[in-house]
């Protein structure tokens, strides 16, 4: 297996500690004026979703992880799992739920996430930045009112609860931004 | 394709104004400006201070050339020939990252003054730092290197046994993984336990390093300890950001040889590559050094004070990685 020395140490970067794969999210290199430099960095266990402050000694290695990215849709659940197929080489991935937690207000049949796969295991899944969802649930809508700001609260089709203008119907398609959770605007077809 | 600069023209007003006052400075006190060479046929052989290397050609055989990462040798060299009190401001180069507050490329004030005295340097360096961050108001903050151990976590670092510092690590750095020598400890403790201690707003001078520590500096037993060997040496900052690095120089010929060759024997310990030792440096301190003291500025990172800035790209036209 490859191995990175701290040089090399960036944001994104994925590596194997106590068994576990980490992603780097901030690198400080810190350099006395004479003497030991050290890395400072941040980084997320990407199994626990933990973020760890740790340092290194510069140029010590660490073994690089076997993590990939893989764009895939979402199939269906079994209710232990959640399958997702890579449409090019019709490649399966069963997600468990923890893999699933952050993206379950976002799944959707056929839509196409971000599977990260370490040792070709489904360890996390990311919803695409927009989403476009049917409301399921919300008060009747009131024709004519674009007042700036003023929202009701709305059910879309994966259950997840989100705050609509007073113009939306139930029924209607509106995209969602998948990082704030945020209205974004009506859609006409997913 | 990117093509501006970072820093904006403000910053670069305040670069050339910074410029012109450094080289008033030191014309008012009659030290002389001088050039050496950039690229030179021997490396730094500092074990933590790596050169950028050049391969030349243009003599009809490949020759491998280095970077300096500062004028230090070449302007002893000078110093030997009787140049008098001399200054350079120039780019240096280290094989190192690039963060927040460091590029791989910089400038750098070197100065060498006869016949000062350690303590002399860092009145002399106070006035000029104060003098060109006029935003700085509080009076500089003096502390040897064993009182910050003592004051900040109550051990002398010059006598203290492995086993404290060790449990002073696990403690204080919890997140640390690997080993440590024991300077390497001080210097974790220092980096992320004590630097982050000083005040904001006024300069910081930390005097009087660990004997280890001397690089090309003077040593001498300590007073308080006198089978302590301390490094007339000191690092001034402002707040937690590393300004500059003065000694008082080490002059002895045999001491200055022993120096390199120690720092190569640290190098194959470590693996690291065995730079070429600058023999005509060594040679001139031969031929005898003149009692001075002198100091290295990163004149970027007085520029970031001088700008209010956080980021050294902020006071630079074209960063790493955008050169």
């Amino acid at each position: 297996m490859a191995s990175y020395n701290t040089s090399e140490f960036k944001s994104g970067l994925k590596f194997m500690m106590d068994g576990d794969p980490y992603n780097i999210i901030e690198n400080e290199f810190v350099k006395p004026g004479k003497g030991q430099a050290f890395s400072r960095v941040k980084i997320r266990n990407l199994k626990s979703g933990r973020v760890l402050d740790k340092t290194f000694k510069s140029g010590e290695k660490v073994e690089a992880a076997d993590v990939m990215e893989v764009n895939a849709e979402y199939l269906y659940t079994d209710g232990e799992y959640w399958h997702f197929m890579e449409p090019t080489s019709f490649e399966q991935y069963q997600a468990s739920s923890t893999a699933v937690a952050d993206v379950l207000n976002w799944l959707k049949d056929q839509e196409t996430y971000i599977v990260t796969l370490w040792n070709g295991e489904p360890l996390s899944i990311s919803p695409p930045n927009f989403v476009v969802l049917k409301i399921t649930e919300c008060d009747p809508g009131i024709q004519g009112n674009t007042a700036q700001g003023a929202t009701k609260p709305a059910i879309v089709e994966t259950g997840a609860a989100i705050k609509v203008p007073l113009f939306v119907e139930e029924g209607e398609l509106v995209k969602i931004d998948t990082r704030t959770g945020e209205y974004l605007s009506r859609a006409k077809e997913a | 394709m990117h093509w501006e600069p970072s820093g904006d023209q403000h910053s670069r007003i305040e670069r050339a104004n910074m410029l012109r006052k450094i080289r008033e400075f030191f014309y008012e006190k009659g030290v002389l400006e001088v050039e050496t060479p950039a690229l030179s046929s021997a490396a730094n052989t500092d074990p933590f201070i790596e050169s950028l290397k050049v391969a030349t050609t243009q003599t009809g055989q490949e020759e491998q050339r280095y970077l300096h990462t500062s004028p230090e040798y070449a302007m002893k060299r000078l110093l030997a020939a009787g140049s008098g009190d001399i200054y350079q401001i120039c780019k240096v180069w280290r094989a190192e990252p690039s963060s927040r507050q460091h590029n791989a490329e910089f400038t750098m004030l070197e100065y060498y003054r006869l016949g000062f005295k350690l303590s002399t340097l860092m009145t002399e360096v106070n006035t000029l730092l104060l003098s060109l961050i006029p935003n700085i108001t509080k009076e500089s903050h003096y502390t040897s290197y064993a009182s910050l151990f003592l004051d900040n976590l109550g051990f002398d670092p010059h006598t203290v046994n492995e086993q404290l510092i060790n449990s002073a690590v696990n403690d204080l750095v919890p997140g640390f993984i690997g080993d440590l020598d024991r300077q390497s400890a001080l210097d974790l403790l220092l980096s992320h336990c004590i630097e982050p201690l000083f005040p904001k707003d006024r300069l910081t001078f930390v005097y009087d390093y660990p004997g280890s520590q001397s690089a090309l500096a003077k040593t001498e037993f300590s007073i308080d300890h006198p089978d302590v060997l301390i490094a007339k040496r000191f690092e001034v900052y402002a707040g937690n950001l590393e300004l500059g690095n003065g000694y008082e120089e080490l002059t002895s010929a045999a001491k200055n040889e022993t120096v390199l060759k120690n720092e190569l024997d640290t190098r194959r310990k470590m693996n690291l590559p065995l730079e070429a030792i600058d023999q005509r440096f060594l040679a001139a301190t031969k031929a005898g050094l003149p009692e001075c003291s002198g100091i290295a500025i990163g004149i970027d990172r007085v520029l970031m004070l001088q700008n209010g800035v956080s980021e050294i790209k902020q006071v630079m036209n074209f960063s790493w990685e955008n050169a």
